[in-house]
């Protein structure tokens, strides 16, 4: 039980880790990379919601749509709707608990409902028939795994700042060439977890 | 007239999607493994583009402009059901190389930005121009970058044998291949227009 858990866990963080090797999250993955501050920030808030979105995306589907029939045709709706108020929730809930925390992460909060990374562990759940434990493990993992990433990126992006590199590269082109690098590396992890 | 061909070609080329805006990429780097994935995919999202700028630009006076961003996300999320729901029935191949990227159109970035950037404000015609051009600009978008994978990668050209065998580069069907295509096709794109992109659209 607690194995299958690690093996969750690094499978999400490294082995299928989802900016290098799921291709999801891309967009906040280029926009917010500039500086370590704010990726680490924007990693924490999108951990935070990746988990409850997970547990809620568990209940939805065990408790609503699949002993109603409603699966086929009100998946879609249903998750980005939960996805948008959840996140709506946490803002005002970190804004009313915690200022200070607020003011660490409260920004990226609205973001995260178009951030397809949240979308994609909510559909993935259904799909990989996890339980509650699981469910909020995984979660948890591709908060971690998006954090990694998107922290390693933005320190390479800090030095790139200072590097000479060819014109037409400049802005995203050099991003996705050192994405294409550390992807690579990340294939590295193949095999670590039997997931 | 002149306005409805501006705003086509203004997707096609000077605000291309994937190429100049840099926007919607998760499905664009992920798909795109053969040609066919890349004009299915992309034939898709234009789907879902066109109905929900129909449909946006339609009730743009009647959407109170403070609920405005979710009434638009519910109107994308039933035209992707819908796309959804049509190629698990009549493509269940295509819809399995596809995978959850068909759901996750209701997440891409260009359909929501078409959605608030320029349905909202325009008026029907000028909207359905708009669409079509950046969900085709998307389409060739993407189509390019799977015939530059699957030709370096495995040899075929819409899974016919055109390399004689010379590339099997498995670099090119795994993730850090759409990556380096990616990189370098912006970089193409940019030196053609002579105007780099500095930054992308989305957050």
């Amino acid at each position: 039980m607690l194995k299958d858990l690690f093996f969750i866990i690094v499978s999400t963080v490294l082995v299928n880790n989802f900016v290098f090797s799921r291709f999801l999250g891309h967009c906040p993955f280029l926009g917010v990379s500039n500086k370590t501050e704010t990726a680490v920030g924007m990693g924490m808030a999108t951990t935070f919601v990746l988990t409850m979105t997970a547990v809620a995306a568990y209940f939805i589907q065990s408790f609503i749509l699949e002993p109603f029939g409603l699966t086929p045709f009100l998946q879609i709706v249903s998750f980005i709707l939960v996805i948008a108020s959840l996140v709506q929730l946490v803002e005002m809930a970190v804004l009313k608990i915690s200022p200070a925390l607020y003011n660490a992460f409260g920004i990226y909060l609205p973001l995260i409902t178009t951030n397809c990374i949240v979308m994609g562990v909510a559909l993935l759940i259904p799909q990989k028939g996890y339980n509650l434990i699981e469910s909020t493990i995984f979660g948890l993992g591709a908060g971690l795994g998006f954090t990694l990433a998107l922290v390693l990126m933005s320190g390479i992006r800090e030095e790139l700042e200072f590097s000479d590199v060819p014109e037409a590269l400049k802005g995203p082109a050099i991003v996705f060439i050192t994405a294409g690098l550390l992807a690579m590396i990340f294939l590295g992890f193949t095999g670590l977890a039997p997931l | 007239m002149a306005q409805l061909v501006k705003d086509f070609l203004n997707g096609l080329w000077k605000e291309n999607p994937t190429f100049r805006a840099v926007i919607g990429i998760c499905s664009a780097l992920a798909v795109t493994t053969a040609g066919q994935n890349g004009i299915a995919m992309g034939l898709a999202l234009t789907f879902v583009l066109t109905c929900s700028s129909i449909l946006v630009s339609l009730l743009r006076n009647i959407i109170p402009s403070k609920v405005r961003i979710p009434c638009y996300i519910i109107v994308i999320a039933t035209f992707t059901t819908i796309v959804d729901l049509f190629m698990k029935a009549y493509f269940p191949p295509l819809y399995q190389v596809l995978g959850i990227f068909i759901p996750l159109i209701v997440v891409n970035c260009i359909v929501l930005w078409r959605a608030e950037g320029f349905a909202s404000k325009a008026s029907l015609p000028r909207a359905i121009a708009d669409a079509l051009g950046m969900g085709l600009g998307y389409t060739w978008a993407i189509t390019l970058i799977s015939l530059v994978r699957e030709v370096l990668g495995s040899g075929t050209l819409f899974g016919i044998n055109v390399m004689g065998g010379a590339t099997h580069w498995v670099i090119m069907m795994l993730p850090p291949g759409a990556f380096l295509v990616m990189g370098i096709l912006v970089g193409i794109m940019n030196m053609i227009s002579r105007k780099p992109v500095k930054k992308t659209h989305c957050h």
